[in-house]
Formats: C-alpha cells, sequence, structure tokens
C-alpha cells in the first residue's frame, strides 16, 4: 500500500464519519465545507498533488480523486437521505383533522312544481309544442263562456270560482280555474297550426286533504288540419311513458265529459299497490294491477273553435290537462298536496332538487 | 249516482258479472267510483230465534237469552228493551264484523254471564240510525238463514260518477240502456201507457208568467187522487232507496224518489186538503217565503219559479216541495204534479238558494221532454197500486214540447276526427240502441236525438256516442311527429329569463318556495296596499283574500313560519307573479328573495355574520345578470318602497326603468309580521328588464393583452358620509385608459381613523397596452389617482 492510500483511507474513514454523523442539513453542510470547500481536506489533498514527483502524481490524482468522487457521492446520498427525513417530519407536522365538518356551501334548491313544469316542457318541446301563458286573473269569457261552459251551466259548479268584486257593467272578473283560457287567448290571436303547452297557476275555492286553493296545471293544444284522436292518444302514451320513465306503462282511455272538448276522454295509467305503497307500472303479471287518473283530454269541440274565429270545417285537433303537483306526488312520491305549498324549508330541501340538475329544456 | 245491481237488473235483462258491468260501464264513460258489495259485508249476520230471555242475575237492564241459530244455539247477553222470547233476530256470531260500529263481536263475560254473541239493531247493522232496540223479524223468517239474503240486503251498491252532461244517466233505466247499447244484455221494455180517470180533478193548473218568459215551466200536468192510504211502500222500494242511501218515508214520498232515482223523472206530491184553489206556475214575487221540506226557511226572487195556491207558494219549481202542503200519513186526498222546467232557471234558483236536490241535480242537466205525459202515467199506477184511491182525469196547462232535434253524421268525419274505421251499419247499430233514430241518407246518417239527451250538439257529439259504444281503446296510437311549419324554440324570451334566473338563484343557495297569490289584506296594506278590484269577493279565508302587491310578503310569512318552527335563518325565492292591476299587463312576473338573521352562522371556521342589505343587492344583481341584463350599466339610488329600511336598501334602475329593489326589511314591518329580523330581501321585475336588441348570439372580441398587468394599493380617508361607489367611481375615470379595475378590499372606521371619517383600501389594476409601465408612468398615474379622489370626493391619502 503506498502512502497516498493510507492518507487517503485514514482521511476517507474521518470524512464518512463526519457525513454519517451528520443529522441535520447544516451539520451535513458543515462536512461538505470540510471535505470539498476552499480549504476542505480534499481540496487540499488535491491541491497537494502538484507538489508531487510527475511520476507519483498520476496514481495520487487517480487515488484522491477517487476518493473525492466517493464523498460527493456520500454527500448526496446523505444530503438526499436529509431531505427525505425533514420532508416527513414537516408532513408530520402539517397534519390537520381531515374530520372537521366542511365550511358551509350554498345548497338551495328547485322546488317541484318548477321542476316537473321543466321535465314536462322538455318532453313536449321534442313534439313540437312552444310554451304559451297568460294571466291569472281572467274574464269570463275566457274562462267559461268561450270553452262552451255557458252561464248556469252544471260544470260550472264544479269549478269553485274565485270572483274579483262585480264591475259597474255587471261583469265580474275570475281567477282562471284552469290553464284553458289561454287556448282561448292563442286562438283568437294565431292562426293554425297550432301547438301550445301551458304551464301555470290555476284556483279553486276549496281547501281540504286533496284539494288547494291555488294549484298548477298543464295544457296542451294541437290545431291543424288532420291532426285526430290517434295522434292524442300517441302524443300523451309518449308523454307518460316518458314522464314516469316506464317504457312499458299501461295505459287506458275512457269516455268522459269536458264542455270544450268532444269527443273527451281520461287516460289512465296502470299502477301496482303493495305493502311498499303505490307503484307507476305494473310488476310481472302480478294481477293486483289498479289504474289512476291522470289527465283529461279530447278533440276540441267546434264550438270552442267557432267561438275562437277558426273554422271548425277546416281545423281540428286535440287538447288535454293535467295536474301538476299531482304528477308529481305520483312521479317523486310526495304524500300532501298541500305541503307543495306551506315553504317549510325541511320539505322544500327534501322533496326541492338541485339548481344544477336541469332536464334540459332551459337553454333550449 | 247510485243504484244496485238488483235495480239495475229490473231494467236490463244480463248474466253479466257484476265485474263485467262495472268495467262496461268505466269504459263507455260511466266511471265507476265505488263498488259496495254488502253481501260480503253482511255474509255472518243469520237470522236467530230467541228461545228464552231471562233476567241477567246481576244486572237489572240486562236479559240472558238464548238463541237458536240453526246449527246451533248460543247465550247471548242483551240490553236491549225488546229482547224477549219468541222474537225472531239479526244474530251476530263471535268473530263477526259489526259495520254500525266497526267492532269485531268477541266472547265475553258480562257481569259474570258468558256472552257469545249479539242480537243487533239497525244502527248497529248500518242500516238506519235506528237504536232503540233490536232489529225483530217476522215470524215465518227462516231460522240460520243468512239473515241479508233473506231480507234483499245483500244487493251490491254501484256509484257513478256522472259527468255533468248526462242527465239521461241520473237514472237507474238510463244506465241500463247504456249498457245494453254496449251489448251487456237487453233492455227490458216499460210498461205500455194506459187510460186513467174517472172524473174532472177539482185542482186545475195555470200558467202565470210574463210574456216571453213561459219557457220557465213550459208544461205541467197534473191529476188529483181521492181516498188514498199513505202507508209503506212495498219493500223492494224501501230496500233499494235504503241501499243508496234514502230514507224511505211513506209510500207518496217514497214513489216520487223511486221515480226520480229509476226513470230520471223527479216530481211532486200534494195533500190536495191543504191546497186553497188551483195551483198556479209563476215566479216567486220579491220578498215571497217558503218553508221547504228540508224544514228550512228561504227567500225567494223573481227569477224563481215557485208552485202557488191561493194562500202563496207551496213549492219551489223543480228544486223543492213546500213543507205546508207535504204528504202525512194523515193524507187522504193527493195532486201528482208533473213538470217540464227550463234547466237554467233551476240551476240559478238552486245555486241562489243553496238547495242541491236530486230534483235540481237532474232538472238542470235536462230530462226527457217526453217524461211529463209516460213519468205522469208510471206514478198514476204506482199511486193507485201502492195507496188504493181514484185517479182524476189529466189536467195540464202550457204547451207540450214535440220538438224532435235532427244531427247529420258523415261517415268520413268518424274516421277524420279519431282514425278509427268504423263501418256504416255498426255506426247506425250503435246509435239507434241508445236510442237514437238513425237513418242512412245520401251516403251519410240522418239522426234524429232522443228526447232525454240534451247533450247532443253537432256531429262532433255523434262521433263520440257511436265511438265510446264502440271503445276508445280500439283508437290507433299514432306518434305525433315535429310539425315542419312550427319550429319556433319552446320558450320565449321571458319564458327562458325566467327559467335561468331561477336556476341561478337556486345555485347561489337560495331555496325556491312557490306560495299563494292571494295574501292577508292586513298584510298587503304593508306592501303597497290593497286594491278594491283586487280583493277576492269569495275567499277561502280572510288570510286570503287579496292578489298580492309583492311577493316579499308571501316570503316574509313563510320566513316567520320557518323560525315559528325553530328553523333557523331562512331563506328563500320566488319567481312568481305580482299583481299591480287586473289586467293581464298589470300582472307581473317578478323574481324576489329573502335571506334572514345568519348570512354565516357558528363555525368553526370563521366567524358568524349577520345577512345585510348587500347580500340582498348581491342576490338581486346575480338575477339581473341571469336573466342578460347588462348589469355594469345599472344606476343605484336610494328610492326603495316603504316596506325597505330607508337607510338600507336601494333601487336598481336603468334610466327611468326601475328595475328592482334590495335591502334590510323596515323593522316596523318584521315587528307587524313577527318575524325575527334581520331579513333582507330582494325584487326584480323580469318583464320590465331592457330586451336584447340583436338577435346574434356570438360574444364580441375577447382581446387578451401581452403585458402583464401591474397592482398598486391605495388607501383613501373620505368623510363617512361619502359613498363608497363615488370613490370608487373618481378612481376609475382619473385614466380609463391604464385602470382596468378597481377593487375595495378595506372599509375602516375607528382607533387610527378622525371621528367622522373612514378608510376604504383599493386596489387598482393598471393594464398596460403598447409598452411596459415604467416607474414614472405608474408615479403619474398614482398622482392623478389621488387627485382625482380629493377632486370629486374631499378624500385624502393615508398618511
Amino acid at each position: 500500500m503506498s502512502a497516498q492510500e493510507v492518507e487517503r483511507d485514514k482521511i476517507r474513514e474521518q470524512l464518512l464519519a463526519e457525513i454519517g454523523q451528520a443529522d441535520d442539513l447544516e451539520a451535513l453542510e458543515g462536512a461538505r465545507v470540510a471535505s470539498l470547500g476552499r480549504n476542505g481536506i480534499i481540496t487540499s489533498l488535491m491541491k497537494s498533488v502538484g507538489q508531487l514527483e510527475p511520476q507519483e502524481r498520476k496514481e495520487a490524482g487517480r487515488i484522491y480523486n477517487s476518493l473525492k468522487q466517493e464523498i460527493i457521492g456520500a454527500l448526496t446520498a446523505k444530503q438526499e437521505e436529509l431531505r427525505a427525513l425533514q420532508l416527513s417530519a414537516r408532513l408530520a407536522r402539517e397534519t390537520v383533522d381531515i374530520t372537521l365538518p366542511v365550511r358551509q356551501e350554498p345548497a338551495g334548491t328547485i322546488h317541484p312544481i318548477s321542476q316537473t313544469i321543466d321535465e314536462m316542457v322538455t318532453i313536449f318541446a321534442k313534439m313540437g309544442f312552444v310554451v304559451a301563458d297568460g294571466p291569472h286573473i281572467e274574464s269570463d269569457f275566457n274562462n267559461f263562456t268561450a270553452l262552451n261552459i255557458p252561464p248556469e251551466h252544471p260544470a260550472r259548479q264544479e269549478h269553485d270560482t274565485f270572483y274579483l268584486p262585480e264591475k259597474e257593467d255587471g261583469s265580474r272578473l275570475v281567477l282562471r280555474t284552469h290553464t284553458s283560457p289561454v287556448q282561448i287567448r292563442t286562438m283568437l290571436s294565431q292562426s293554425p297550426p297550432i301547438r301550445i303547452i301551458v304551464p301555470g297557476r290555476t284556483f279553486r275555492a276549496d281547501y281540504d286533504a286533496t284539494h288547494s286553493p291555488m294549484f298548477h296545471q298543464i295544457e296542451g293544444l294541437v290545431i291543424d288540419e288532420a291532426t285526430h284522436m290517434g295522434h292524442l292518444k300517441g302524443c300523451l302514451i309518449d308523454f307518460c311513458r316518458s314522464f314516469f320513465d316506464v317504457d312499458d306503462l299501461p295505459v287506458r282511455f275512457r269516455p268522459s265529459y269536458f264542455p270544450f272538448t268532444e269527443p273527451s276522454a281520461e287516460m289512465d295509467i296502470g299502477c301496482s299497490r303493495d305493502s311498499g305503497g303505490l307503484k307507476i307500472g305494473r310488476q310481472g303479471n302480478s294481477g293486483t294491477g289498479d289504474w289512476l287518473e291522470i289527465l283529461g283530454c279530447g278533440m276540441v269541440n267546434p264550438r270552442v273553435m267557432e267561438n275562437c274565429n277558426i273554422d271548425p270545417q277546416r281545423y281540428q285537433g286535440f287538447a288535454f290537462g293535467l295536474g301538476i303537483e299531482r304528477a308529481a306526488m305520483l312521479k317523486y312520491g310526495i304524500p300532501d298536496l298541500r305541503t307543495f305549498f306551506e315553504s317549510d324549508l325541511r320539505w322544500l330541501r327534501h322533496y326541492g332538487f338541485s339548481a344544477l340538475d336541469m332536464p334540459g329544456a332551459v337553454g333550449a | 249516482m247510485k243504484f244496485t245491481l238488483s235495480w239495475l237488473k229490473y231494467h236490463l235483462a244480463t248474466d253479466a258479472s257484476l265485474d263485467e258491468i262495472t268495467d262496461k260501464l268505466t269504459m263507455i264513460g260511466l266511471e265507476v267510483e265505488a263498488v259496495d258489495d254488502r253481501a260480503a259485508t253482511f255474509a255472518p249476520f243469520l237470522i236467530g230465534h230467541v228461545l228464552s230471555a231471562c233476567q241477567h242475575p246481576n244486572a237489572d237492564r240486562l236479559m240472558l237469552c238464548t238463541v237458536d241459530a240453526g246449527e246451533a244455539q248460543y247465550q247471548v247477553v242483551c240490553g236491549a228493551p225488546n229482547a224477549r222470547q219468541g222474537i225472531k233476530g239479526v244474530f251476530a256470531p263471535i268473530g263477526s264484523f259489526i259495520p254500525g260500529t266497526e267492532v269485531t263481536v268477541k266472547s265475553s263475560k258480562i257481569r259474570g254471564e258468558e256472552s257469545q254473541g249479539m242480537l243487533c239493531s239497525e244502527k248497529e247493522m248500518g242500516i238506519s240510525d235506528e237504536h232503540g232496540g233490536i232489529i225483530e223479524l217476522p215470524g215465518d223468517a227462516p231460522i240460520g238463514k243468512k239473515w241479508a239474503t233473506w231480507a234483499g240486503l245483500d244487493d251490491p251498491v254501484i256509484e257513478i260518477a256522472l259527468t255533468p252532461n248526462r242527465g239521461d244517466c241520473a237514472s237507474v233505466r238510463g244506465i241500463a240502456r247504456d249498457l245494453a247499447a254496449a251489448g251487456i244484455g237487453e233492455l227490458n221494455p216499460l210498461p205500455n201507457s194506459s187510460e186513467f180517470g174517472s172524473f174532472e180533478s177539482p185542482i186545475k193548473w195555470r200558467h202565470d208568467f210574463p210574456s216571453g218568459a213561459e219557457n220557465a215551466c213550459p208544461y205541467v200536468v197534473g191529476r188529483y187522487f181521492r181516498n188514498v192510504k199513505n202507508t209503506q211502500s212495498p219493500a223492494f222500494i224501501q230496500d233499494r232507496l235504503r241501499a243508496i242511501g234514502l230514507r224511505p218515508i211513506s209510500a207518496l214520498v217514497d214513489i216520487t224518489n223511486w221515480l226520480t232515482f229509476d226513470l230520471g223523472r223527479p216530481l211532486h206530491v200534494f195533500d190536495a186538503d191543504k191546497i186553497a184553489g188551483d195551483l198556479v206556475m209563476r215566479f216567486a214575487r220579491s220578498g215571497e217565503r217558503i218553508k221547504a221540506l228540508d224544514d228550512q226557511e228561504y227567500e225567494l226572487d223573481e227569477n224563481m219559479v215557485v208552485i202557488s195556491d191561493d194562500s202563496g207558494p207551496q213549492g219551489i219549481g223543480g228544486v223543492m216541495g213546500g213543507d205546508n202542503a207535504g204528504c202525512d200519513d194523515r193524507t187522504e186526498n193527493v195532486f201528482l204534479e208533473v213538470a217540464l222546467f227550463d234547466p237554467t232557471k233551476i240551476a240559478e234558483a238552486g245555486r241562489r238558494l243553496g238547495i242541491m236536490s236530486d230534483a235540481r241535480y237532474r232538472f238542470e242537466r235536462g230530462i226527457d221532454h217526453h217524461s211529463v205525459e209516460w213519468g205522469c202515467d208510471i206514478a198514476t199506477k204506482m199511486i193507485l197500486k201502492f195507496c188504493g184511491g181514484q185517479a182524476s182525469k189529466l189536467v195540464s196547462s202550457g204547451v207540450k214540447p214535440d220538438t224532435k232535434a235532427t244531427k247529420i253524421l258523415r261517415p268520413t268525419r268518424i274516421k277524420d276526427l279519431t282514425g278509427v274505421d268504423i263501418s256504416l251499419n255498426q255506426s247506425q247499430k250503435i246509435l239507434f240502441d241508445l236510442g237514437f233514430e238513425p237513418k242512412v241518407r245520401d251516403g251519410g246518417i240522418n239522426v234524429t236525438v232522443p228526447t232525454w239527451r240534451h247533450d247532443i250538439d253537432g256531429e262532433a257529439d255523434l262521433v263520440e256516442e257511436v265511438l265510446r259504444i264502440y271503445g276508445f281503446d280500439k283508437i290507433p296510437e299514432v306518434k305525433l311527429e315535429q310539425n315542419q311549419t312550427l319550429c319556433a324554440a319552446p320558450r320565449n324570451d321571458l319564458q327562458r329569463r325566467a327559467e335561468k334566473v331561477r336556476r341561478s338563484l337556486g345555485a347561489r343557495g337560495l331555496v325556491e318556495a312557490v306560495t299563494y297569490s292571494f295574501i292577508d289584506s292586513r298584510h298587503a296594506a304593508c306592501f303597497g296596499g290593497i286594491s278594491k278590484k283586487l280583493t277576492l269577493s269569495n275567499p277561502i279565508s280572510s288570510d286570503l283574500d287579496v292578489m298580492r302587491p309583492s311577493i316579499i310578503p308571501s316570503l316574509l310569512v313563510a320566513a316567520a313560519r320557518n323560525q315559528a318552527r325553530g328553523i333557523p335563518s331562512p331563506l328563500f325565492f320566488e319567481v312568481g307573479p305580482q299583481y299591480d292591476e287586473d289586467t293581464p299587463e298589470g300582472q307581473r312576473l317578478v323574481a324576489a328573495g329573502l335571506r334572514s338573521q345568519n348570512a354565516v352562522s357558528r363555525h368553526w371556521s370563521g366567524p358568524m355574520r349577520d345577512v345585510d342589505a348587500i347580500d340582498a343587492k348581491s342576490d338581486a344583481l346575480s338575477a339581473l345578470s341571469a336573466s342578460g341584463t347588462p348589469v355594469n350599466n345599472i344606476q343605484l339610488t336610494r328610492e326603495a318602497p316603504s316596506w325597505y329600511h330607508p337607510g338600507r336598501s336601494g333601487a336598481l334602475r336603468l334610466g327611468k326603468n326601475v328595475l328592482g329593489f334590495f335591502g334590510e326589511l323596515h323593522p316596523s314591518v318584521l315587528e307587524f309580521m313577527q318575524a325575527a329580523g334581520p331579513i333582507v330581501c330582494f325584487e326584480v321585475f323580469l318583464d320590465s328588464l331592457p330586451v336584447k336588441r340583436s338577435k346574434s348570439s356570438a360574444k364580441p372580441m375577447l382581446k387578451i393583452p401581452n403585458l402583464q398587468p401591474v397592482y398598486r394599493d391605495f388607501a383613501f380617508i373620505v368623510d363617512k358620509h361619502v359613498d363608497a361607489a363615488e370613490v370608487l367611481k373618481a378612481v376609475r375615470n382619473s385614466d380609463s385608459n391604464l385602470i382596468e379595475n378597481v377593487e375595495l378590499f378595506d372599509v375602516y372606521e375607528g382607533t387610527g381613523v378622525e371621528m367622522g371619517k373612514k378608510s376604504l383600501g383599493i386596489v387598482v389594476t393598471l393594464q398596460p397596452k403598447q409598452t411596459s409601465l415604467t416607474d414614472q408612468n405608474i408615479s403619474v398615474v398614482s398622482r392623478s389617482i389621488v387627485s382625482a379622489v380629493e377632486k370629486k370626493t374631499g378624500g385624502s391619502l393615508r398618511e
């Protein structure tokens, strides 16, 4: 072993020990300066090579250089080790209680009536219907007479009409008892073809478990030259299957009576009742099926068209109407009609919908 | 309309089952509402014979009876006063469910004596209110047999929901006719008419209507009966009347009720000995009064038809008979009235008097025009049969109606309106079976409408008649395709605006409520006042009596109600109507919202905070922004209405146009409405917002600068009453070229700031366009900012 090798081994042992003992980056930096700094041991060794005999220089240079590389490697490794330690110590320090409850976030809701109307509009929009609306305070003519319900007609008794005070000319405005006056307004202001839906508020002077003095209906009207009762059935069956999201929803149409349609029908949808309550649609062939009345409809009465200056010999079409709350109750399992209007926050948050849960027609 | 199965079969020969019949009824438009199968209800009850009855050893009022119920004998403890040896009664064995009291009979010991069943009263059986004693059956009642079967009470009761057009089906016969046409059995013929009358009626009919108003009662007939005996009506009438909820009274009264329900022919019987002179059909005189058969006294008016004798009104025509000339068990001589009335007059009279009688129900829907003759005939036969006596010749007044309407049904019309092919023959047969007289002529059908079908107005009605019997289920389903000529967007601008605002307010954390359009007038008075024109004539309650002038009171009531239930900090919005006038334009579409109490409640993450006017301002601006209104151009004034706190509210406007209001509610409003504050609100008038002029959906081109922006902070001391907006505006306008944005980051009053002053911290964003800013550029801008603030607001840079 040459003198340089002996010297190298001694220095190497000393430096590696120093590096090994460094327990933080500061101590390690000290070790680095002590070995590789301007006055460091290795730097001095490297300088000393120049003073050697030329034949020794090469060998000493090789020896000291390898030592230098080894120390650099040790320093780097130690540095990485210390950095990793430091980081994990920091991370340990920074640990928080992730079980803390989250910050308060806005959590608004959309009322089931609005949501249901949006859903219905979306479905009918695909069939080419546009939304029409009209005032809640209506003339007797638009709410009744034009719809073929003259004064003293027995059908008026079923309407429980709210009246506004008599005017000087003896006429009285009413709160519309259905959305049907918008049919009249539309037919009076537009020419066929007409294809509208009318969601909106309606009013009847009645309040009990199944009646609210204000509720919502959606009305539909199609007038053109060829639309017949087969289209009425097709349109409403498509609507109900889509709205309730039941592809094989059983339906039936029964003859009924509305003064403004002729022929008139009521549409029932199939449901099943079991211990779990009411389910829209039928399950299997259990045979426990029942029918639920869902809407009234019919071919527009020629008298109504005449009242709106539309020629019933040339034009025909259908109309329908259904209760929004009732549809929402059936679809979303809401038990009581009156609760829709009580504005109980617990109810609104529970039965309401996220503002971002959009059926799709809003931007259309 | 209620009837029983056996009653139906009185008119309809059929073997169809109850289910077949009820299904068919529903499918031809006579919707079955309820079927009460009483055979099942009454199944447990047997005819029992009381073999012995002796005093209960431990109770004075109770008897110990031994009842033979056929298969076995039972000991029954009974408290009825008429319980005695030898009688037959209705025995309820253990386990029977008693319909009248809704209890199940159990084996029990009563005062130490075993009771193994029950003897029942009529009330307990649910067939009447009679509870004076147990039912006593005649001696020939068969012991051990089912009581209901023997008594004819196991007849199922069917109730249909009659639509207002089908007055003809307010009779069992009308229903039978429809069923027969729909293939359920054959309609039994009515008995032939016959001649009656051996003497002239001492009471005559007279009409006394003003000229032109004769149609109020076009025709009336009558007949006098002498020496009748008003006993009980036969059991088949009593049972059926009871089954549909009517109380049998006497033969004469029961006959009129029977004919009302059986044939839809209401008529009336007077005790002839209580009639003074002849009977006159006329309008009532104003102020005339009558005590009707319901024991109520009514004041009549000049639009109501009355049947009057020399002493005054004896009946309200088509609505209800008078009490004075009613028949009772002493009645010996009777006068029968069979009349036609104008349905409108009856409806009006009934509505004004508040009387809903079975007669009114039928007359206002229209009865068979030819029923005067046959109705009188059938009633005469029944009276003579059940009450004996002699009938007079017919007396009448007015004109017998002889109008028969004819309509034409073009065969193509059925196909055009319904898409169904029905042969001419089939259509003709259906119409014929329904009582129409169809004649094929020129390829169409000439149809004479039956005198009982007042609802047949035109061709569409005939189409419906054919179709409802043929079957709505046979109409094909045809897809409704998009119509190429109709391709508008489903919602117009205002409707779309409302939806966008709704969704955006929901996303801001407000909860959508839907509240009534009418509110309490006392509340309305705090919100712009009450208009007489918008006050309901017939509110359902005094706290819902006026159309609301603002949505805020509705939301405030909702908030107070939630607070009262212990739900803290309620917050709502509604997009709905307010009513300024009773015209269509007077109905405004408004987005309104309310936040109350804590904006941020107690939470580990930061300090709590109450709601303030700026929260409401923020909601209002966000609603405006969602609706597409350019928010930057909006002006703010302190002109909110009286329900807002005058110092903490504002109006948002574009020129003269008021877009909305926001602010804290006035403390006295909160006090009046009993709501806990603070509460802040906003209202945005969606129908007043500017309409976007350009149809284009394209946005202006975005220019992103290449150079980095520079930020500079300033703190200004201004007078406390200077609006922050003034300072911000002065800053912004001091160099509109370089200053891109100005934000207020701090408002401070207190230590270090002179009393009556405040400090505003502002950060200004400078955006160089061409070249980077030098320090010198920046200090020039800074100086002009400071001097602008000084000049416009009197403020100075904070040292």
